[in-house]
C-alpha cells in the first residue's frame, strides 16, 4: 500500500478554485457591476468636486477616495462570491448580529454629522453607516430561517424572521431612517412572497404596511413633508427636485457636455442621492438608458438564475439580495424623475459613499456566490421519477 | 389531495413477513411527501419569481421611459442655477405737482456678444465701431477672441442702432430688453431727481436702482410691485422749474458767480416748488462722482441742499424776532449802533457808516451788524440757541433727498457771548440755503414751523408755534421796508410786494480766516409782503458784478437783482394776482378794454 501511494500526485477534491469560480460565475453581472463603477467614477469626477471646494480640498478627493474605497468592494465582491452558500450563510448570520449590535449602539455612539439623524459612526478616515451591513445580513438570516420552515418538522422561521424584522424596522424608524427600513420590509416581503406564502396572509400584511405608512405620515414631520413635497402638483424649482428636473430636461438626448453642467453646484446631494440627475445634464438620457440596463441586467439575470436553483435557502437569499439591490437603485432614479416621494437612497456603485459601497460590494457578492452554477439534481429528478 | 399513508399497511405486513424494517418504508415515505411539499414550493416559487421579474422589467422600463420624457421636453424657462435670480423690472414713474412726468422707464435693448456663436469676429467688430464710434476695434477684437463666452457690448441701444447690429448679420450678437429710466425734461430738476443706474443685470433684464435724490431716497417705494405702479408725486412744479432755471443761470453768468442756487418754498406747508442748483447736469448721463478736487466743484454737488454756508446778514431777521418774540424791544427800539463794539479782543464793525442811534426796524432795513450784535447780547447765548434750533437750523434738514441726511449745520460746540453776537449776523453758523428757506418760512408765515419736503402733500395740520402772529407780521413790515428802501431795492417786482433780507458773506478760508474778496451772497425773500405765501432764496457763489468801477459783490447788487426777475417771472405762474396799489394808476389797467 505505502510503495503504491508514494510519490503520485495527491488526488484534489474537484478542479482548482480559481477556474471554477470562473466557470460557474455570472459573469455578465459580474461586467455590469465593474461598467457600473466605472462610471460611478466618471460621474465622480464631474460630481464631486463642487463639495471638494466647499470642503477646502483637492478637487478630485472625493473620486481619489472613491476608487480607494471601490477597490476594496472589488475584493469583497470576488472574496464573497468564491464562498459556499453555506459558508455565505455563517459569515451573513455572524456579521448580522454585529451589524444588529451596531444598530443598536447608534444613539449612544453614534454621530448625526448634523444632518438630524443618527445613521453613521465616525471613524475618523470615514464614516460607517451599520444599516448599510445590515441589509444583507438580514436577508441571509432570514432566508435560513424561511428555508428551515419549509423543512418536515422545521421551526417556525417565517414567523422567527418577521419578529427581527419588525425589531429592526422599529430601530430604523427611530433614527430616523425611513428609506432603510422601507427597504428592509420590501427586502421581508418579497422574501416571503417568493417562500410561498399564502395570498390572503400578503393581502393582510400589505393593508398593514398602509397603516404603518399612515402612522408614520401623522406622526413624523420628517416623513409627512416629504410625502407632501411629492403629492404637490406643481415642482417648486428651488427644491432639490426641482433643480434634478431641470437638469435632467438641460441634459436631453446627448447631454450639455462633459463638465458642462450646472446642477451639480446647486444641489448639495449631487454626488450621492441626486449623482443621475448629473449624469442625464453632462451625458443626456444616452447614459441614463445604459445606467437603467445595467442595473436591470443585473437584477434579472440573477433572477432567471434563481428560477432554476432548487435549495430553498439559496432561492430565497439570492432573491432578497437581488431585489434590495434593484430597488434600490429604482428608488433612486425615481425620486430623481419625480415617480417616487423624494428618499435619501444611494445609487449602488455609482453614488460616492464609503461604506455604502463596500457594503453594496458585499451585497452583490453575496448574490454572486448565489447565482454560481452548480448542480440542480437533474440527475437525482430521472431516476427518482423512474425509480416510482 | 389524496395523500399517500406514511405507512401503508399492505406493504408493512409484506415487510414484516419478509423480515424487513418497517420502518423504512415509514422514512421512505416520508422523504416523497417532503420531495413533493418542495417540487410545489419551488414550482410556486418559479412563478413568483417570474412575477418578480415582470415587476422588476416594468419599473425599470417607467423610470426609463420617464427619463426620455423629461429629457425631450424643454426646461420650462431658461436660468441660471443660483437661486433668488428674480429681477424686478416695473419702476414708477416720478411726476411733478401737476402730473407732468419728470422720470419714466423706456424699453430698449442691451446688446451683448456670445463669442462662441460669432461667424466672422473680425468683420463684426469692424462693423460694431462703424456704428458706435465710442468702442475700441482692438479692444473689441481681443474680448471676442478671448475666453469668455459673455461679452456686454452695450448696455442701452437705440432701435436705429439695433437694426444696424442686426444688419451686421452676426448670429454671436445678441439683444436683451432692457428697461432704462428716462427723464425727459434733461437738466430740469437735476439735482432732485438725482439718477439711476442699473443694479443686477441679466440678459433678459436688469435692475434700475436710484442713485441720488428722490430716486434714491424712494428707491424702495419706486421699486415695491405692491404699489401697482403708483407714481410717486413731487411737489416740484416743472413749469416753475423751467421758468426760474435760465434765469439763476443766467444771473449766474451775469455776476460771474462760480455756482448759484434758488429754493422756492410754500410757506405754509413747507413743500419745494422749485429747487435748481447750477452748475448741473443730465441725470440720463448722470457723470462719474469726482475723483479729485473739491466735492462742491462738481455738477452733482446740490448747493442748494448739500451746500453750507455762513449766510451773512440774512441771520439778523432771526435775532431781531427773537428780541421782539422775547419782548425785549419793539419795533421802534432805539438800539445802540455806534461802532465798533469791542468785546475782549474783538471788534465788530459795519461795513459803512451808520448813525449811532437806531430803532431795530433800522437796524434791520440797514443791516447794523453792531446793532443786531448788542441785540443778541441782550438776548443771551442759551436763548438764541434754543430760537435757531427751534426754526430748524441746527438739525439735518428733514427734506426727502438722500443727500440732505448727511448735511450736518455747523456751529461753535461752546456757543459762547462772542459766538452769539458774530451768529446774530450770520457769521459762525453754517446752514445751507435749504434750512434758511425753511427758516424763513416759519419766520413769515404766522409763525408755525415748517419742515421742507420734496413730495407733494395735502397735510393741513400747521407746525408747532414758535413765533407770536404778531411778531411774524412785524417782520412782514421790516423785511417788506428792506426792499422798499434799504439793502434790497432792486429787489422790488412791480404787483408783488415782496419782503427779503439780504446776506453778504465773507466765504472762510479754509487755511484759516476768511477771504477779502470772495463772498457769498443770499437774498432771502418772500412774497407777497402782506401775507407771504411762497419764500424764494437765491445763493451766489463767489459773485461780482462788474458794471461799475470797481466790482460789487454785495447781495443788493447781486443775487437781489436775480432773485426779483425769478419772482417777476415765477409768480404769475404761481397763480397769484399783481397786488394793485391805487396809486399806480398805470402799472395794471383796471378796466378790461
Amino acid at each position: 500500500m505505502t510503495e503504491m501511494v508514494h510519490g503520485t500526485i495527491p488526488v484534489r477534491g474537484g478542479e482548482p478554485v480559481l477556474p471554477r469560480w470562473w466557470r460557474t460565475i455570472d459573469r455578465w453581472s459580474l461586467a455590469c457591476v465593474l461598467i457600473l463603477f466605472g462610471i460611478g467614477l466618471l460621474l465622480g469626477l464631474a460630481a464631486s468636486p463642487p463639495l471638494a471646494e466647499r470642503n477646502g480640498l483637492a478637487p478630485f478627493h472625493y473620486v481619489e477616495r472613491q476608487a480607494i474605497f471601490g477597490g476594496a468592494a472589488l475584493i469583497a465582491i470576488v472574496l464573497t462570491s468564491m464562498m459556499t452558500p453555506g459558508l455565505v450563510r455563517r459569515l451573513g448570520v455572524l456579521g448580522f448580529l454585529a451589524a444588529f449590535a451596531a444598530l443598536a449602539l447608534l444613539p449612544v455612539l453614534g454621530t448625526d454629522f448634523g444632518k438630524g439623524a443618527v445613521r453613521w459612526y465616525s471613524l475618523g478616515f470615514a464614516s460607517l453607516q451599520p444599516s448599510e451591513f445590515l441589509k444583507p445580513g438580514f436577508i441571509v438570516l432570514a432566508a435560513w430561517l424561511m428555508a428551515a420552515n419549509q423543512e418536515v418538522a422545521g421551526p417556525p422561521g417565517r414567523f422567527y424572521s418577521f419578529v427581527i424584522m419588525v425589531i429592526i424596522v422599529t430601530f430604523l424608524a427611530f433614527q430616523p431612517d425611513f428609506g432603510q427600513s422601507a427597504l428592509i420590509l420590501f427586502a421581508w416581503g418579497v422574501m416571503f412572497f417568493v417562500g410561498g406564502a399564502p395570498i390572503n396572509i400578503l393581502i393582510a400584511l400589505a393593508t398593514l404596511v398602509v397603516f404603518a405608512g399612515s402612522f408614520a405620515y401623522n406622526n413624523s414631520e420628517h416623513f409627512a413633508r416629504r410625502i407632501d413635497g411629492f403629492l404637490r402638483p406643481e415642482v417648486d424649482p428651488n427644491t432639490q427636485i426641482g433643480f434634478a428636473t431641470n437638469a435632467i430636461q438641460e441634459g436631453g438626448f446627448f447631454g450639455v457636455g462633459v463638465g458642462e453642467g450646472q446642477v451639480k453646484w446647486s444641489l448639495p446631494d449631487a454626488h450621492t442621492d441626486f449623482i443621475i440627475a448629473v449624469a442625464a445634464e453632462e451625458y443626456g438620457l444616452v447614459l441614463v438608458l445604459t445606467i437603467i440596463a445595467l442595473y436591470a441586467t443585473i437584477v434579472l439575470r440573477s433572477l432567471f438564475r434563481l428560477i432554476r436553483e432548487r435549495d430553498p435557502f439559496i432561492r430565497l437569499a439570492g432573491t432578497g439580495l437581488a431585489c434590495t439591490f434593484g430597488v434600490q437603485a429604482m428608488i433612486n432614479m425615481g425620486v430623481a424623475v419625480r415617480l417616487l416621494p423624494a428618499k435619501g437612497m444611494t445609487l449602488p456603485f455609482v453614488s460616492y459613499g464609503g461604506s455604502s459601497l463596500i457594503a453594496a460590494g458585499i451585497t452583490v457578492g453575496m448574490l454572486l456566490a448565489f447565482t454560481r452554477t452548480r448542480p440542480q439534481g437533474q440527475i437525482g429528478d430521472i431516476l427518482i421519477n423512474r425509480g416510482r | 389531495m389524496t395523500r399517500t399513508p406514511l405507512r401503508p399497511l399492505a406493504r408493512i405486513l409484506r415487510a414484516r413477513e419478509e423480515g424487513d424494517n418497517p420502518d423504512a418504508i415509514e422514512r421512505e415515505n416520508l422523504r416523497r411527501r417532503h420531495e413533493a411539499m418542495r417540487d410545489k414550493l419551488r414550482l410556486r416559487a418559479e412563478g413568483r419569481l417570474l412575477v418578480l421579474s415582470l415587476f422588476f422589467v416594468s419599473a425599470f422600463a417607467m423610470v426609463g421611459l420617464r427619463m426620455g420624457h423629461l429629457a425631450a421636453s424643454e426646461p420650462s424657462e431658461p436660468r441660471s442655477a443660483s437661486a433668488g435670480h428674480f429681477i424686478a423690472t416695473q419702476r414708477a414713474d416720478i411726476l411733478d405737482r401737476n402730473g407732468r412726468i419728470l422720470a419714466t422707464n423706456l424699453l430698449t435693448h442691451s446688446l451683448y456678444a456670445q463669442p462662441p456663436q460669432m461667424i466672422d469676429k473680425a468683420r463684426a467688430a469692424r462693423e460694431l465701431v462703424a456704428i458706435f464710434p465710442d468702442l475700441d476695434e482692438q479692444r473689441l477684437l481681443r474680448q471676442f477672441s478671448g475666453e469668455r463666452k459673455f461679452i456686454w457690448i452695450k448696455r442701452k441701444i437705440s432701435p436705429e442702432q439695433m437694426q444696424q447690429v442686426h444688419d451686421i448679420g452676426d448670429p454671436g450678437l445678441m439683444f436683451g430688453p432692457r428697461e432704462m429710466r428716462l427723464y425727459p425734461n434733461g437738466r430740469l430738476a437735476a439735482h432732485v431727481l438725482g439718477g439711476a443706474g442699473f443694479g443686477r443685470e441679466g440678459v433678459h433684464s436688469a435692475e434700475i436702482v436710484g442713485v441720488a435724490g428722490v430716486e434714491k431716497t424712494f428707491d424702495e417705494f419706486l421699486r415695491d410691485p405692491a404699489n401697482a405702479g403708483a407714481p410717486l408725486q413731487l411737489s416740484i412744479d416743472l413749469t416753475i422749474q423751467s421758468a426760474a432755471r435760465p434765469v439763476l443761470w443766467g444771473g449766474m453768468k451775469l455776476m460771474n458767480a462760480k455756482a448759484a442756487s434758488m429754493v422756492l418754498m410754500d410757506a405754509h406747508t413747507g413743500e419745494v416748488i422749485s429747487l435748481v442748483s447750477l452748475p448741473d447736469f443730465d441725470p440720463n448721463k448722470r457723470p462719474a462722482p469726482p475723483t479729485s478736487g473739491q466735492a462742491s466743484d462738481s455738477p452733482l454737488f446740490n448747493h442748494a441742499v448739500q451746500g453750507v454756508y455762513e449766510l451773512g446778514s440774512t441771520f439778523k431777521s432771526f435775532t431781531a424776532a427773537q428780541a421782539l418774540e422775547d419782548g425785549l424791544a419793539q419795533v421802534d427800539t432805539l438800539i445802540d449802533t455806534k461802532g465798533p463794539l469791542v468785546w475782549g479782543r474783538y471788534k465788530i464793525r459795519d461795513s459803512h457808516r451808520m448813525p449811532p442811534k437806531m430803532s431795530l426796524a433800522d437796524m434791520i432795513v440797514k443791516s447794523s451788524n453792531v446793532g443786531s450784535a448788542r441785540v443778541a447780547q441782550e438776548i443771551g447765548a442759551e436763548r438764541q440757541k434754543d430760537f435757531l434750533r427751534n426754526l430748524g437750523l441746527l438739525e439735518p434738514s428733514p427734506i426727502e433727498l438722500v443727500e440732505a441726511r448727511s448735511v450736518r449745520p455747523l456751529f461753535p460746540s461752546n456757543w459762547s457771548e462772542i459766538s452769539a453776537m458774530t451768529i446774530s449776523y450770520g457769521h459762525g453758523v453754517s446752514v445751507s440755503p435749504l434750512h434758511l428757506a425753511a427758516a424763513y418760512a416759519t419766520l413769515l408765515n404766522g409763525g408755525r414751523k415748517v419742515s421742507p419736503t420734496i413730495l407733494r402733500t395735502a397735510r393741513a395740520e400747521p407746525g408747532p408755534r414758535v413765533l407770536s402772529p404778531e411778531v411774524s407780521i412785524a417782520m412782514r413790515g421790516i423785511l417788506r421796508d428792506v426792499v422798499r428802501h434799504g439793502t434790497a431795492t432792486m429787489g422790488e417786482v412791480p404787483g408783488y410786494n415782496v419782503a427779503g433780507k439780504t446776506g453778504t458773506a465773507d466765504k472762510p478760508n479754509p487755511v484759516g480766516g476768511y477771504y477779502e474778496d470772495r463772498v457769498i451772497s443770499t437774498f432771502a425773500s418772500a412774497f407777497p409782503a402782506e401775507n407771504p405765501r411762497y419764500v424764494l432764496v437765491v445763493t451766489l457763489d463767489e459773485p461780482e458784478e462788474t458794471s461799475g468801477l470797481e466790482p460789487r459783490r454785495t447781495a443788493g447788487w447781486t443775487a437781489v437783482p436775480v432773485a426779483a426777475e425769478i419772482i417777476r417771472r415765477t409768480a404769475p405762474l404761481l397763480g397769484l394776482r399783481p397786488a394793485i396799489e391805487p396809486d399806480l394808476v398805470n402799472a395794471v389797467s383796471l378796466t378790461s378794454n
